[in-house]
């Protein structure tokens, strides 16, 4: 840690000073600390398990001493580490909990320390709804064998046999009121052992944290105006700057005349270097002003490079494709059969956080630390290292929340501004904030994508054959490499922009979800991985899932609809795996889908549509109902009820997992209805938020119902990104159902609309 | 010049033309309005000048001498919190929280006006602000549970009357 990080580390967090205090001696139970080496943090994120560790839960491979993961203090102090960040998905609550029912420390006796590259576990990156089934997995065994092993240390104190104590509230009682706190049992190097692949875990009989709806720590100081974000930190004195982005990706900066700018009030300095223009002043205020002045002093050359946005999907179809085959099934049925085909496409789509990306660095001769609501401090880390011409330990990386990201969003890039523009600046912290219409410009956007598929029936109404691609650019850009930042893409001596990636089966990228999970005598997926990218592009929320479960779910429709079936029928009838028949019927009961208003049946301008997915097709499941009605005075279509059920294994916090499939039901409804990235040939346009409009109040349904299908016992199931899909295709086969038309280009509110409800 | 914030006059150096919003943030170190867009159009910087929800990214300060300028800190604290902030904290009506203390103030606003708005007069109120993270469901909840407290118990201010 450098001399000026330690400062600042310490106002922003006491756990540190205790562990320097631990450092010093005071009889605690970790001496040293117990980091994977590097080796591990240069992976950037893949989260596979090294050698032996490989057998170990969760992330515990990665970091395998207990002491990583749970610290106690002699004065009774728990701390918990977690490499996972919280992005406003409740999941420091939930880990808190899973560490608490396991270690038998009351909640409010706990601390939880996320990402942070000198204090926590290297997990990779927040995302891919991995951090309960990576982190929640390694700290539930850490908690229960660290349990185990204080009753062990009290029985050798006590002098009384282990199986004649239990561990409650930070203590271990004995008969005859025998206790020792925690505090009390703690020695050095106690927990200093690595962890054993198996551990015997609580049952779900006995929690009493676990499972229960926990309110979530971080919501009062969030709305009593506590510090709770990076934009709200204030390091003392603490310089605010602004970056001059490129009008257009690949413009060049022929000239900028700074004198006027230099002269400006406030004005601290204005760093060039190459197509990198930022500015720093004393006030906030006067670094936008002197922002705008510069913006409108330099002067670029810019070249169309941007597709033809009328014609986006057929662009997309028109690039170079590798196609890799991650599906094939023959049979050989050749009898005859009904044939069907569709196409479907997805516009490029925003993160679009409503608060714009900010970064806090600060820099030694030769060090900086850093405040990012990264995704992925460690890769940020290596990033940043790079870019600075640092040694990775050189750069320290501390998790600070931001607004929601819904993945790879300006969050890295404004990291990297700060830092480049604090290394110019030693010594004096430096306060990097987006500007809205740079978060809209610059940000990487969700892929736009295509799907095509044909489908035959045979006549007993049962899918014979199966045919899917889809083309899609990768969906990960993020760092490692600093060539994967906009500064580091920009400075004189530009980094190579990284080759792009394909991620590989079964989680996949643009052929997320591209396999249907259901039962298919012939079937073939082709994922046309198409590594050109006129328009920057990364992790958008569920990557591929929305747009391949949109087109398969709105597929299945079309075949029921071919077969005369029932559509909730049809998916049964193609579905083994009884907890993906479990939330359909669930959700079927719940919406009343059997008695439903039907469109065309019981009065056209009502109907009905139902979708399902199971996430990666190995994490949580979800089913969709929705209900909408064609208003056709007013032009529009409302969605009036939305139910779904959802299977996410063991729970951690019931509320915290309805309020991630309430709100990935209610973006992915504004995604599919409303959203399109605009661009001519040179420019992103839609840079504020009337050119990107979103879902408002007046579109949020009636109601929206979460029901859980309980798994206790059940390993844990990423949740965060199961909704998306569904709702997708739930709102297109409801207006299908209302209106007797069929949607396959999002947005679906676009031009298609009108003539489905013919206005 | 002198702002009447939350009850109190707090001398503030700067530039007359700065937006209130970096007034608040900056000099005043209040972290509760947030920059959302600077351009009026999100909402996530809402504070209430004499009763009315402003924006206030896009209101100059050398417009506020003498107005009552609230901010959600001066609605309560975590030890106290107002009618809204305790609905909100029950309803859980919160993802990154990023949105809410200007979904606060601008509900505070209505309910001051009109304790028994009904639900559409609610969304019609916050129309006009934006959540990314899809908790619209919950912030109808909590403003229609706060309206049920203010109801009973008066001004939903636990600070500034
Ligand atoms: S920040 Fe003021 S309306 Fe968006
Ligand atoms: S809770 Fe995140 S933007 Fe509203």
């Amino acid at each position: 840690m450098t001399a000026a990080s330690k400062r600042l580390a310490a106002r922003k967090d006491d756990v540190n000073v205790s562990r320097r205090a631990v450092l010093r001696g005071t009889g605690a139970l970790i001496i040293s600390f117990a980091l994977p080496p590097l080796a591990s943090a240069r992976q950037a994120g893949g989260l596979e398990p090294v050698g032996a560790a490989a057998r170990l839960p969760g992330s515990l491979g990665r970091a395998p001493f207990l002491d990583a993961w749970i610290r106690i203090d002699a004065d009774g102090t728990v701390t918990a580490f977690t490499g996972k960040a919280e992005l406003g998905q409740g999941v420091k609550t939930a880990l808190t909990q899973v560490v608490s029912e396991e270690l038998e420390v009351p909640l409010d006796r706990l601390k939880l320390v996320t990402a942070d590259t000198e204090r926590t576990p290297d997990e990779g990156y927040t995302a891919g709804s991995h951090s309960l089934q990576d982190s929640g997995t390694a700290l539930r065994h850490a908690a229960a064998q660290a349990r185990e092993i204080l009753i062990l240390e009290a029985a050798r104190k006590l002098r009384t046999p282990p199986d004649r104590l239990k561990a409650a509230n930070a203590t271990v009682l004995g008969p005859n009121g025998a206790r020792l706190t925690y505090g009390e049992i703690v020695a050095p190097n106690l927990l200093h052992v690595q962890a054993r692949p198996v551990t015997p875990l609580k049952g779900p009989a006995r929690f009493t944290v676990m499972d229960r709806a926990i309110p979530r720590i971080d919501i009062p100081a969030k709305v009593t105006g506590g510090a709770a974000y990076v934009q709200d930190m204030r390091l003392p004195g603490m310089l605010h700057a602004r970056v001059v982005r490129p009008p257009s990706y690949r413009a060049q900066l022929t000239t900028v005349d700074m004198t006027s700018v230099e002269r400006m009030p406030g004005i601290v300095t204005i760093v060039r270097d190459g197509n990198f223009l930022a500015v720093v002043a004393e006030r906030e205020f006067q670094a936008i002003q002197a922002m705008r002045s510069l913006a409108a002093a330099a002067r670029w050359q810019e070249r169309p490079t941007l597709p033809k946005q009328s014609e986006l999907s057929a662009a997309l179809l028109k690039l170079p494709a590798e196609d890799f085959t991650i599906f094939e099934k023959r049979a050989g049925v050749t009898a005859p059969a009904t044939s069907l085909a569709a196409t479907y496409s997805r516009p490029y789509l925003a993160h679009a956080s409503i608060g714009p990306s900010c970064a806090v660095a600060l820099a030694d001769k030769d060090s900086v630390t850093l405040w990012s609501h990264t995704q992925g401090v460690y890769p940020d880390r290596q990033a940043i290292a790079e870019l600075l011409g640092l040694a990775p330990e050189k750069v320290h990386c501390i998790h600070v929340e931001g607004s929601g990201c819904y993945g790879h969003n300006g969050a890295d890039d404004a990291a990297a501004d700060a830092a480049l523009v604090a290394s110019r600046l030693p010594g004096r912290p430096i306060r990097m904030q987006w500007m809205r219409e740079q978060e809209f410009a610059w940000e990487p956007f969700g892929p736009a994508m295509v799907a095509r598929v044909r489908a035959s029936l045979d006549p007993s109404g049962q899918i014979r054959d199966w045919d899917y691609g889809v083309w899609s650019n990768t969906h990960a850009t993020r760092p490692g490499p600093a060539g994967s930042t906009l500064a580091g893409q920009h400075v004189e001596h530009a980094f190579p922009i990284p080759p792009p990636r394909v991620l590989p089966q079964p989680e996949g990228g643009g052929d997320r979800n591209a396999i249907p999970l259901y039962s298919l005598p012939q079937a073939k997926v082709v994922h046309h991985f198409l590594p050109t990218m006129p328009v920057r592009v990364s992790a958008l929320r569920s990557l591929g899932a929305h747009m391949n479960v949109f087109a398969i779910e709105s597929f299945m429709d079309e075949l029921a609809l071919g077969a005369g079936a029932d559509p909730v029928e049809f998916r049964l009838r193609h579905l083994q795996d009884p907890r993906a028949r479990d939330v359909i019927t669930t959700t079927a009961e719940r919406f009343g889908w059997a008695g439903r208003r039907h469109g065309g049946r019981k009065g056209p301008g009502t109907g009905c549509g139902f979708a399902f997915a199971r996430y990666k097709n190995l994490a949580a499941y979800c089913a969709v109902a929705m209900q909408v009605a064609v208003q056709y005075e007013a032009g529009r279509i409302r969605i009036e009820r939305v139910v779904a059920a959802v299977d996410t294994g063991q729970v951690v916090n019931p509320d915290g997992v309805r309020n991630q499939i309430e709100g990935a039901i209610l973006q992915s409804l504004s995604w599919t209805l409303y959203e399109k990235v605009g661009f001519d040939d040179t420019r992103i346009t839609s840079v504020d938020w009337s050119k990107y409009p979103i879902l408002r109040f007046d579109a949020v349904p009636d109601s929206v119902e979460v029901h859980i299908v309980d798994r206790a016992g059940e390993p844990f199931l990423g949740c965060g990104e199961a909704g998306q899909g569904p709702a997708a295709a739930a709102v297109a086969n409801a207006i299908a159902d209302a209106t007797g038309k069929r949607l396959r280009d999002l947005p679906l509110f676009g031009a298609g609309v009108k003539a489905a409800i013919g206005i | 010049m002198d702002l009447k914030v939350n009850g109190r006059i707090r001398a503030v150096d700067a530039d007359p033309q700065t937006p209130l919003l970096y007034v608040l943030r900056e000099n005043l170190q209040l972290n509760a309005a947030k920059y959302g867009c600077g351009l009026g159009q999100c909402g996530a910087c809402t504070v209430i000048v004499d009763g009315q929800a402003v924006f206030s990214c896009i209101v100059p300060i050398q417009v506020l001498g003498g107005k009552e300028i609230t901010t959600l800190e001066g609605l309560g604290t975590i030890e106290h919190p107002g009618p809204l902030q305790r609905a909100f904290m029950d309803e859980q009506a919160a993802q990154c929280g990023y949105c809410i203390p200007g979904m606060i103030m601008r509900a505070q606003a209505l309910l001051q006006r009109n304790a028994h708005a009904s639900d559409a007069e609610i969304r019609t109120q916050l129309q006009s602000h934006l959540c990314r993270c899809g908790t619209h469901v919950r912030i109808l909840r909590a403003v229609r549970r706060a309206a049920g407290l203010m109801q009973r118990g008066g001004s939903g201010s636990a600070v500034n009357p």
